[in-house]
């Protein structure tokens, strides 16, 4: 990879001001898509500014009917915090089956969110739960910051500070993983918030969005036979070597009835 | 451009100069020359480049060697005692014949550990699954695999602490 200049702020304010005067910065979280790309010179950045240690951005904590999960806080946490395992089952469960777990010791929510990859898992739980996505700046509708393609809300300089998921009554995480990537072909995340069923996806899209006609049919009636008639459009989703736009349609319904049945 | 960096490696402090895109794999290999930590893709795949940062597995491939400035690190060459004693993950390693040409070995005891640690007393289907960023293409795994399981045992009645 190219050489750059390092900078390990130790607070959000000194990253955003480095951000704003280095020439062509990129932040690092855990770097666990970040600095392949850079080995690949995908990436050529002057400046790598690490968020890793900025303590404030780090750590798990409930606030209310809420729980509050900083941008930093790598995968491996998520899974085993006994605060998310307790209250959102389901977003443990997605962390638990992110990457392997050496990756998981590093990748963070924020990064992974941040980068938007189409196939990356915690975009169907920000969307799915309806989080907020906080920054330095503002916070954002989870259901607003996927916008396309590895593209996210977020403004040049705005750095993601924290996710706030409210507390569901249930959730639940089902994910056709690539056999050798570990990646989402399809992940589907069912959420009954109580007031209503949530169902978001991840994989099968440009970016994760949610299947409304489930949601409707699933929070009049929950169970797998109230979305045996639903077919998801094919039309617009990804087709690569692995699998179909055809595909990846039918195993939304397939992933979605199997997390339904999970539920007790 | 050179960085000073500081670390702990295998509870001896060190300390150099390096391109801010040396990777904690090269720091290790290139400057400690510690060559037991193998890099086998790059690519943060294959799991050869294990080593522990602060009491976790990491893959050394994909973290820059300024990224761990002021860690403590336990590669494979800290596990064994002065004396010369195997670590119980490399003794089951041994028992059970967990390898073959070795080249993933380092990176297999390293994640076998933090595998023991995390799961005492694992089970067979609770360590393949662990397993999925360590590959080896010799062993088909069944060596490897009961090493792991006995030693998440001894770790465990032992109160092991490395």
């Amino acid at each position: 990879m190219q050489d750059f200049t390092f900078h390990m702020p130790a607070a959000v304010a000194d990253a955003s001001g480095l951000l704003g005067s280095c020439e062509d910065p990129k932040l690092i979280a855990g770097g666990m898509t970040l600095l392949p790309t850079l080995k690949q010179r995908l990436a050529e950045p002057t400046d790598l500014i690490d968020l890793g240690a900025i303590a404030d951005l780090k750590g798990i904590r409930r606030e209310g009917e809420h729980i509050v999960v900083g941008a930093m806080t790598c995968h491996a946490d998520v899974a085993a915090s006994e605060l998310v395992l307790s209250t959102i089952p389901g977003l443990a469960m997605l962390a638990g089956q992110i990457g392997d777990p050496a990756v998981r010791h590093r990748g963070t929510i924020g990064g992974s969110c941040a980068n938007a990859d189409p196939a990356a898992d915690y975009p169907a739980g920000i969307v799915g739960l309806g989080a907020t996505v906080v920054t330095n700046q503002r916070e954002i509708a989870g259901d607003d910051f996927f916008v396309g393609l590895f593209e996210t809300a977020l403004e040049p300089g705005e750095i993601i500070t924290a996710m706030r998921f409210p507390v569901p009554k249930w959730s639940h995480y089902m994910k056709l993983r690539h056999p050798a990537s570990g990646y989402a072909v399809v992940g589907v995340m069912i959420v009954d918030t109580g007031a209503g069923v949530r169902v978001a996806v991840t994989g099968a899209g440009p970016s994760a969005f949610r299947v409304t006609a489930m949601e409707e049919a699933l929070s009049a009636d929950f169970s797998a036979k109230a979305i045996d008639a639903i077919k998801v459009d094919a039309d617009g989703l990804n087709a690569d070597m692995h699998a179909s736009a055809a595909y990846r349609a039918h195993v939304i319904g397939v992933l979605a009835k199997r997390a339904i049945a999970a539920r007790r | 451009m050179l960085t000073d960096v500081n670390m702990t490696i295998n509870g001896r402090e060190v300390s150099g100069k390096v391109e801010a895109r040396t990777l904690l794999v090269e720091f290790i290999r290139d400057h400690l020359k510690l060559t037991g930590t193998h890099v086998g893709c790059d690519t943060t795949q294959c799991g050869c480049c294990v080593v522990h940062v602060d009491g976790r597995a990491v893959k050394s491939c994909t973290i820059l060697a300024l990224q761990a400035r002021g860690t403590s690190v336990t590669t494979i060459e800290g596990l064994a005692k002065p004396d010369g004693s195997l670590h119980p993950m490399q003794e089951a390693f041994r028992e059970h014949h967990g390898l073959q040409c070795g080249f993933c070995t380092p990176g297999m005891v390293m994640m076998g550990i933090d595998i023991a640690r995390r799961h005492p007393n694992a089970d067979e289907h609770t360590v393949r699954h662990e397993l999925e960023g360590n590959i080896c293409r010799c062993t088909g795994y069944q060596g490897i695999v009961e090493a792991i399981v006995d030693a998440s045992r001894t770790m465990a009645t032992a109160g092991e602490k490395v």
